[in-house]
């Protein structure tokens, strides 16, 4: 089984999906000819051709807007949006239409698209190139936010999402891109949607995490016992899996690139809260992004959770 | 240094009948048979008979805010009459004239306009999308569909409707741009109505018409009089013909007026003047429509009665209907958001004590 990074582990999954069902169909900007601007579409223009790889004027709300009438007519559109603080433009498309067209025809058209975004920080991009904005599609009832943290889950994550009858958006950690290496088989298969995973075991305390903060989480946990959780499904997210292990170790630290206030992992506590507030030692930590903007490469350092405070949190969770 | 016309554009502008009834050039009649008269008169009369009875069935509370489309009926039926079964239609909120003239039923317009959702559920073999509420946002879904079927190598087309407020937005420029890019069969109609709410056409852009904006994108546009059925049909049919010879959209102004309302909670009396309407009121569709079908022998008043009174009992027959229908199951709320219910969703279904 060959190792590869998850640019190569992506484009074998729309390649072999797109063999699969002649219906599915990739559009963005500059995803045909030049193969994506992080080449995760690449060689996809000559194996399938333009009309199945198609290279779109520069137009977020064209491309969303009209892969919602393709889903609705029986493709299923899998939409490139080069960074994700492009797609604020073609909100509406997602929030007003894509989220709500099984609901308004109860049922008679589904959405079945998938946006796939590379998100958040490490890459030294311009502004607006380097968010973390699942929280925005988290609270939109309808739709299914997914992240994967490794190859491996990324190809079969991709795959469950093309398949899946309602719209996804996946974001890709664009600093993992080419960061690690696993195994990926050449066979199809696929990962369920809305299940977490552990990813170690461990029986101290609880973290949360996904896509690059996984890898961050992991790295901080060297001296705990630590068990950590790799989400992969933000939107709906495994409660059984995050539940069985909170009740084992009583301490929970969630770590997220985005920030705090409204972030995801806000619902992820207020549900623990909920649920299991008698199995907790004490209080539920966050570390996250500060309250400011993404800010541009000389201080995006600064802004991204790294082990070092990600350690903190661990060392503070322990004092109860 | 050199300076010269790389383009000029041709604005053309499409009248067929005209206010007093009269077809000047019988050659654009000839494709125009008597039974298509007689079904564009009488969908006119059933789209007017079941607006007229929504604005009073909401003034008794007994559907919401409706969106009037009196006044604007032969450009709705107009481009109805000329699409197929097969093509597929992409309206805003006020083309309950088209969907009347689709076939939809009619019982299930009135549920839709009481707040219930099933009335979208648009019935199997009906190709047309469900109300799209935030203007001009739906325009996209018609680039979508008509790319859609150009990939699949359907023979078929796409119909979207909107609005001159409509057209102002981003969504009608990324999605026009994008159906002229690919040659989309798609056929873009514009009903202008003069006013978004309170606003004048003049205001939404300062180009002369909004048919002349297809020239930017790369294809026909053409204005047509909106209240003339036929030219309407037309327009539409020659757009639809166009389109599944793969020669790409047009888009269609039908240059029309909104003689209601905006809806039931406007009032237009607030920002337009009671002349400017009753002028409107003289060019409506109906009146041109009737004294074309006189000088033919196809109108007599005992046909219009019959035809009024058979639109009276269809609309009586279809409240009765729609007032008869179950109300809507709670759970509703929840399982058509997903394929699947989430496990969170059946525990919130369990915990509100909604059947599942």
């Amino acid at each position: 089984m060959d190792k590869m990074n998850m640019v190569q582990a992506i484009n074998m999954a729309l390649r072999q999906e797109m063999a699969r069902d002649d219906d599915v169909v990739v559009l963005g900007e500059d995803v045909g000819r030049d193969g994506g601007v992080f080449r995760v579409t690449d060689g996809l223009i000559e194996e399938f051709g333009p009309d199945r790889v198609i290279d779109t004027p520069l137009s977020e709300l064209g491309i969303v807007g009209s892969a919602v009438g393709m889903a609705v007519y029986g493709l299923r559109p899998v939409v490139e949006i080069q960074f994700m603080a492009f797609i604020y433009e073609a909100i509406e498309q997602v929030y007003s239409h894509a989220t709500r067209m099984r609901t308004r025809s109860r049922g008679r058209f589904g959405c079945p698209i998938v946006i796939r975004t590379p998100y958040g920080l490490g890459i030294k991009g311009p502004e607006l190139h380097s968010d973390s904005a699942e929280a925005i599609f988290c609270h939109m009832p309808g739709i299914k936010v997914v992240v994967p943290s490794t190859p491996y889950n990324a190809k079969g994550l991709l795959a469950s999402a093309i398949r899946d009858p309602d719209p996804v958006v996946f974001m890709e950690p664009a600093r993992l891109y080419r960061a690690i290496k696993t195994a990926v088989p050449e066979d199809e298969y696929s990962i369920d949607l809305g299940r977490a995973e552990v990813f170690q075991e461990g029986k101290d305390m609880t973290v949360i995490a996904w896509g690059s903060m996984l890898h961050a989480a992991v790295e901080a946990a060297d001296g705990f016992d630590a068990e950590v959780i790799d989400l992969m499904t933000l939107k709906p997210f495994d409660e059984e899996t995050i539940l069985a292990s909170v009740r084992k170790t009583g301490r929970v630290v969630i770590v997220h690139e985005a920030t705090k206030y409204c972030g995801l992992g806000a619902e992820i506590a207020a549900f623990l809260a909920e649920e299991a507030i008698m199995h907790l030692n004490g209080p539920i930590l966050r570390v996250t992004a500060p309250d400011g903007v993404v800010p541009m490469a000389m201080l995006e350092d600064l802004y991204m959770p790294t082990s070092k405070r990600i350690r903190k949190a661990y060392e503070e969770v322990m004092r109860y | 240094m050199t300076e010269r016309v790389l383009h000029t554009f041709e604005s053309r502008f499409l009248q067929i009948v005209d206010e007093s009834g009269n077809a000047d050039d019988e050659s654009l009649m000839h494709s125009i048979s008597d039974d298509l008269i007689k079904k564009a008169f009488e969908s006119i009369v059933m789209a007017r008979t079941f607006n007229g009875r929504a604005l009073n069935l909401q003034r008794e509370g007994r559907i919401g805010t409706y969106a009037s489309l009196y006044g604007q009926e032969a450009s709705q039926i107009g481009s109805a009459l000329a699409i197929e079964k097969d093509d597929w239609v992409v309206p805003s909120f006020r083309e309950m004239g088209v969907y009347l003239t689709l076939g939809y039923p009619i019982w299930l317009l009135l549920r839709y306009w009481a707040g219930d959702e099933r009335g979208m559920k648009v019935p199997e073999g009906l190709n047309i999308l469900p109300v799209c509420v935030p203007v001009g946002s739906q325009i996209p879904h018609a680039t979508g569909v008509a790319w859609a079927m150009k990939l699949k190598g359907h023979n078929t087309a796409a119909v979207c409707y909107f609005g001159d407020g409509g057209s102002s937005r981003g969504d009608f420029h990324e999605a026009l741009n994008m159906a002229g890019v690919f040659k989309l069969p798609a056929v873009f109609i514009c009903q202008n109505n003069q006013w978004a709410i309170s606003v004048p056409r003049k205001r939404q852009t300062a180009a002369e018409t909004i048919s002349q904006r297809a020239f930017s994108y790369g294809f026909d546009g053409i204005q047509v009089d909106g209240n003339d059925v036929f030219a309407v049909y037309k327009a539409t049919r020659d757009a639809l013909e166009k389109a599944r010879r793969g020669e790409g959209p047009t888009l269609i102004e039908c240059f029309t007026y909104r003689l209601d309302d905006h809806t039931t909670a406007d009032d237009a009396s607030r920002y337009r003047s009671a002349e400017e309407v009753e002028e409107w009121k003289k060019k409506e569709p109906l009146i041109r429509l009737r004294l074309l079908m006189e000088k033919r022998g196809l109108w007599t008043q005992g046909y219009e009665d019959d035809v009024t009174e058979k639109a009276r009992v269809l609309v009586d027959e279809a409240i009765i209907k729609a007032e008869e229908y179950p109300p809507p199951e709670p759970r509703d709320i929840i399982l058509y958001t997903n394929a699947e219910p989430t496990p969170r969703q059946l525990k919130e279904l369990d915990r509100l004590g909604w059947t599942r």
